[in-house]
């Protein structure tokens, strides 16, 4: 059986179950005279930084030096794009925002030297909502635009009309390992680190930015990461910098962690957005067309907030065509921590907003919501309202049939009115919605791969590439793929850290196209090497070229047969090259922001789930009780890698929009700054039922070995859990519009129930009706 | 040993002992670890919500001994003289993995792999549990966190693992565990206080590290009472059960054999296992935050404190131990020495939490209501009792009051009034308010709603 496609462990399990799996802290140890840092920071959201003095810091003792401006060679300014993030600033932009660092023998030190440094203020208006920043049009970036058929026509002359607006929350990534770097100077004039980034190649272009040394000079390595899910694409290069400036100026080794409250105060999070939307549709349900503002909480810098704001407006299409669409973007600058990448990277945002509009329709024309979801749904031979056609678009329905059937819906929705109706104090809910993502970045030139593939004497393999390991089991696929393009067993191959020494101007991994983009390019060089072996075996064998097999560790033709290992020692007598370059880029799209217009992803990955729920009415308490999945991953490398994505995003989602709640209080300090005010998903939401299954027939051509992505898609199916609690809502009265805000926190729940038990009795709903 | 100076200590650490002195008090087991190489346990958060640090410690069971595990960001070095630590670097032997190592890897249990080792130890701490019958229970997975995996495949892992298989840790269990580290007599405390009348007393040290570790709050020494013998069992007598504020949750669960159910109910709510494997009932009590969920339970028994120091004891009710926020009658001098509840306890009681998450999370509202049933349906002996909505757990007199005598639902729009009328709850990030006070009053018909009346 080929080693694609089958159900393996994660690549490091055996490590991550033994402890001995390291992660960028687990270093300290094996750096003799290690510096620890700690910042010194603002108590205010917004202020100018008058004065400050550091040098009372080196009174406490155990403190070695302090850093400042004055202490860069470069500029000192983790801002990828637009420079805007000085990382010693004069203007404060965000609560705890660092404005100097300490370093000392131990944390210890620093802290307390961080302590005594003298710095004073004059505090500055802050603006900490979206409300506020449009008021004050305070825009990082805006209008954009994405623009179709005539939208205010359709809303015009349609029967009905739905107007709203929707305030969706955002989300902490809560990555268990947090925020970490550890630089050093190294043995040849340049500056290295080990950073916890999924991106070390910009990782690498802050510290040479800071340090003012071109590229070549630093050394970015990264060994994996405990998770990052977004949050390590761009945050993790100011720490990194921190530390590579505190070597450079001590010529010591500096370690950056920020502990947990840290991580939380000064990292970005998901986008919070406001949505205001009209929406026209015809009496059956169909959509006709969509006048949208996205708002979207930028934070203090502009960070990546740009591309997410225009996945938002991509996915305001979710699976359903759009006739008629006029969305406008903005990029809101508030005194926030700068928000990020967090899987889905703005699409869940915009598809939430079109799954809430329908909602609102359906109940509006008294339809079931998932008949209007499915009347929308596009169809062979349509196209996105930025112009792509819809490829395969009618996998939807397929999807969404199939999905009805295995997870027995129809009959399940008739329980669950059965179970409402013989019980006043607890209802249930049912809802299906499904997921159309596109696959690739949106800035084209990001769609490139890089690979190192290395095969030595003894036939031993090792494999780089440019992507980067967070637990969403690249690095057991691309070793799946090396060892079957090499026709090596998968013990044969080595995966090597991350490190830009080995591939150079990597794109980060994210875009849930890390497979697609690196295993193509290791690919690519597999094929080169066994190009070049091809004819080394041919001699040894007596056959032609094309008639040698690579399998298993034996390369074979007809009845004869050698070992890798040797035709690898023949082939190196021969003074044949055994180490290749790979190189992929994604054909096809383009995109240009001036029209709206182009084909910006190369796929699209689509899924569906149906979600049921139990909702306590004294308390607003709401209990998952069963989930079924229905996945296109394509033809899985690696199913049991895939299954882990499609549950994980799924409970990652489901935490977004039910348990946790990021609250800021009134002078911009995160009040759910930690895990004991900030609750992640636990075992209690566990769904009792789990089911998951992958679509079949589903192979998709030119992508690696017929695969599709998974790792951001499936975290938008925790949508149907949301409508799944509106459903249940809903029926503790009856109402024509069941609102629930987001997240849906018990408190929230309870009070969408209060609203819909005073909502007047207007339209009877069976499903209300309490028997007792 | 009272841990207020440091002198000479050791460990045993994954088999071998370890002599330590000269870290600093705050230094946690967690940092003791990763700093002397073993990196296996990580920080997540530093206060005891994750697991990702999660070790083990030997403790007593009636066959011998026990593996608990415990959050070790959550314990001081300091106070682990002479006890045993087993850490996940220990639990695969010559490189062959444990059943729940073995477990996790091939049900997909990890993805990043960071909260993995603590998932492991829980596991194999779950396995080897003294009398465990049947599958694993994932419950007592319940104080680890995981942001990758959605669980199911870890739950997974633990319902495949059948019995501890024999070898060195189900023989290392026959034999006794080390004796705990502290001060062991109430005679050796009142020395100790009087002379060291700055240190911090301690006992589990699931609030206090907490302080430490997220607020940088030292202390010049420390006084363990978490071993004194007196303050370490639970008697019952036809009078009343009495127990000792210096047991953990976890071995009030394992000893009070016949608690009432509500108790069950309330563990779970409570705390996470590693949690509950190290706080104590006195601790919960004395820290007085308004959202510990100790107070309410125990007030609708209608809980006396008893309460001792050098001059003498004295038993106090419960419901006028705290005085205000975060302030008790405690004097500098005293320790709580016992929770004292008095028989007979009411025939229908429950506990009741409002929190975000259903498990493992601090509590918006937290209520205990009992009372008892008369032939007519009258209730009487009505006690409502609250945290989270005023600035101490209180007992709602006036709503008992209007429901006193009288059939449940007759009373109960008075009872609301008079909630209304007295509670005074806060808005802050876990709740509003409104809602506090919606759920205080909600509880009341919730508890009648659920309530199972014998026919």
């Amino acid at each position: 059986m080929s080693i694609i496609g089958k159900a393996l462990p994660h690549e490091s399990a055996q490590g991550h179950v033994t402890g001995e799996a390291l992660y960028t802290d687990d270093l300290c140890g094996r750096f003799p005279n290690l510096l620890h840092a700690w910042p010194v920071m603002s108590p205010h959201a917004h202020a100018r930084l008058e004065e400050i003095d550091v040098t009372p810091a080196l009174d406490e003792p155990g403190v070695v030096a302090t850093l400042t401006e004055s202490d860069a060679p470069g500029e000192a300014d983790s801002g990828p794009n637009r420079h805007d993030e000085p990382l010693f600033p004069k203007e404060v932009l965000h609560h705890l925002q660092p404005v100097a660092w300490v370093l000392g023998e131990t944390l210890e030190a620093a802290r307390l030297g961080a302590g005594r440094v003298r710095a004073h203020y004059s505090e500055l208006p802050a603006i900490l909502t979206i409300e506020d920043a449009i008021a004050a049009e305070s825009f990082h970036s805006g209008p954009f635009r994405l623009k179709r058929g005539d939208a205010s026509a359709a809303l015009n002359t349609s029967s009905v009309n739905i107007e709203g607006e929707l305030f969706i929350n955002g989300q902490e990534h809560f990555y268990l390992e947090t925020q970490s770097a550890i630089a050093w100077l190294d043995e040849s004039g340049g500056i290295r680190a080990h950073s916890s980034t999924q991106h070390p190649s910009e990782t690498q272009e802050i510290i040479a930015r800071a340090l003012a040394l071109p590229k070549s000079r630093v050394t970015v390595d990264c060994l994996r990461m405990g998770g990052a899910f977004g949050g390590k694409e761009t945050q993790a290069n100011a720490w990194a910098a921190i530390a590579a400036l505190g070597a450079w100026k001590t010529k010591r080794p500096v370690r950056v962690r920020l502990p947990r409250a840290l991580d939380m105060a000064l990292t970005g999070k998901r986008h919070p957005m406001l949505m205001r939307f009209a929406a026209a549709f015809d009496n059956s349900g169909l959509l006709q067309g969509l006048q949208l503002h996205v708002y979207s909480d930028g934070g203090w810098s502009l960070d990546l907030s740009e591309p997410v704001l225009w996945r938002s407006m991509f996915h305001a299409d979710n699976a359903y065509l759009l006739r008629a669409a006029d969305i406008t973007g903005y990029v809101c600058k508030t005194h926030k921590t700068s928000q990020t990448a967090f899987r889905g990277f703005g699409g869940p945002q915009g598809m939430l907003v079109i799954e809430e509009i329908l909602d609102r329709a359906a109940r509006k024309l008294m339809l079931p919501p998932e008949v209007v979801r499915e009347r929308n749904f596009y169809r062979e031979g349509d196209t996105t309202h930025y112009g792509q056609p819809v490829k395969d678009a009618s996998r939807i329905a397929r999807i969404w049939k199939e999905l009805k059937a295995s997870s027995s819906f129809d009959a399940r929705r008739a329980a669950v009115d059965r179970f409402n109706a013989g019980h006043p104090h607890e209802k249930r809910g049912i809802a299906i919605t499904t997921v159309k993502f596109g696959i690739s970045f949106t800035a084209t030139f990001f769609n490139q791969g890089g690979a190192l593939v290395m095969i030595y004497r003894d036939g031993s393999v090792q494999v780089n590439h440019g992507g980067t390991e967070m637990g969403q089991g690249l690095f057991t696929k691309i070793r799946q793929i090396a060892a079957a393009s090499l026709g090596v067993p998968l013990e044969t191959v080595r995966m090597m850290p991350t490190s830009t020494e080995k591939i150079p101007n990597t794109s980060a991994t994210a875009a849930s196209a890390g497979t697609d983009l690196n295993g193509a390019a290791v690919v690519d060089a597999c094929a080169q090497l066994q190009a070049r072996l091809r004819p080394v075996a041919a001699e040894l064998l007596n056959c032609t070229p094309e008639n040698v097999r690579f399998e298993e560790g034996a390369v074979s033709s007809g009845g004869q047969k050698i070992s890798f290992a040797r035709l690898i020692d023949a082939a190196y007598r021969k003074r044949v090259a055994l180490f290749a370059q790979g190189f992929y880029s994604t054909p096809e799209i383009h995109y240009d922001p001036q029209t709206g217009q182009g084909r910006p992803f190369y796929y699209f990955a689509y899924c569906a789930a149906v979600t049921e729920v139990e909702v306590d009415g004294f308390t607003g308490d709401a209990r998952v009780l069963r989930v079924d999945i229905l996945q296109d991953a394509g033809d899985s490398v690696s199913p049991l890698i895939d299954q882990g994505q499609m549950e994980g995003g799924y409970v990652q989602g489901l935490g977004w929009l039910t348990i946790e709640e990021l609250l800021w209080d009134g002078r911009g300090r995160l009040a759910t700054g930690g895990a004991s005010t900030y609750k992640l998903p636990a075992w209690s939401e566990l769904p009792e039922q789990f089911h998951v299954n992958f679509l079949t027939r589903a192979a998709e051509p030119g992508v690696v070995f017929g695969s599709k992505a998974v790792g951001e898609p499936p975290l938008m199916l925790a949508i149907s859990a949301r409508e799944a609690i509106r459903d249940a809502v809903a029926a503790f009265g009856s109402s024509e519009e069941v609102r629930l805000e987001i997240p849906a926190t018990p408190e929230r729940i309870y009070w969408a129930i209060q609203r819909v038990r005073k909502a007047p009795r207007s339209v009877v709903e069976p499903v209300g009706a309490s028997q007792e | 040993m009272g841990a207020v100076q440091w002198k000479k200590m050791a460990l045993r650490l994954n088999g071998k002992s370890i002599p330590f002195e000269g870290w600093p008090l705050h230094t946690t087991l967690l940092d003791y670890l990763r700093e002397t190489g073993l990196t296996g346990s990580k920080e997540g958060c530093a206060e005891g919500e994750c697991g990702a640090c999660t070790v083990l410690l030997v403790g007593p069971s009636e066959s011998g001994s026990r593996y608990v595990p415990v959050n070790s960001c959550l314990i001081l070095l300091a106070l682990l003289d002479g006890q045993e630590v087993y850490t996940v670097e220990a639990l695969a032997e010559n490189g062959v993995p444990c059943e729940a190592q073995q477990a996790m890897i091939q049900f997909g249990g990890s993805q990043c792999g960071y909260c993995t080792p603590g998932f492991v130890v829980s596991m194999f701490a779950e396995q080897y549990r003294p009398g465990r019958v049947g599958a694993c229970d994932p419950h007592a997975l319940s104080g680890n966190l995981c942001r990758c995996t959605g669980y199911r495949p870890i739950r997974d892992a633990a319902l495949s693992l059948g019995p501890a298989p024999e070898g060195k840790w189900t023989r290392r269990l026959l034999e006794p565990a080390p004796a705990a580290a502290g001060v062991a007599t109430l005679a050796e405390f009142f020395a100790l206080r009087q002379a060291n009348p700055r240190a911090k007393v301690i006992a589990g040290g699931t609030d206090v590290v907490v302080e430490c570790n997220l607020k940088g709050k030292r202390f010049p020494a420390l006084i363990n009472v978490g071993a004194i013998g007196e303050l370490r069992s639970v008697e019952e007598t036809n009078a009343q059960v009495e127990i000792g504020a210096a047991l953990t949750l976890s071995e009030i669960e394992r000893t009070w054999r016949n608690a009432p159910v509500v108790f069950a109910e309330w563990f779970q709510l409570f705390a996470s296992p590693l949690i509950r494997n190290r706080a104590t009932l006195g601790g919960n009590l004395a820290t007085a935050s308004p959202i510990g969920d100790a107070a309410p339970l125990l007030l609708a028994f209608d809980a006396q404190l008893r309460l001792v120091s050098a001059r003498g004891e004295r038993v106090v009710a419960l419901d006028t131990f705290f005085t205000g926020y975060r302030q008790t009658v405690l004097a500098e001098d005293e320790l709580i020495a016992s929770v004292i509840l008095p028989k007979p306890f009411p025939e229908h009681i429950r506990f009741f939490k409002a929190a975000k998450r259903r498990l493992d999370d601090i509590s918006t509202v937290a209520a205990a209501i009992a009372m008892n049933l008369d032939q007519r349906g009258r209730a009487n002996q009505v006690r409502i009792a609250y945290g989270g909505v005023a600035a101490v757990p209180l007992r709602a007199r006036a709503a008992e009051a209007r429901l006193e005598g009288r059939h449940w639902e007759q009373g109960m729009r008075e009872a609301v009034q008079e909630l209304e009328r007295t509670l005074s709850p806060l808005s802050d990030h876990r709740g509003s308010a409104e809602y506090r006070l919606a759920m205080a009053e909600n509880f009341l018909a919730k508890f009648w709603h659920e309530m199972e009346i014998p026919a």
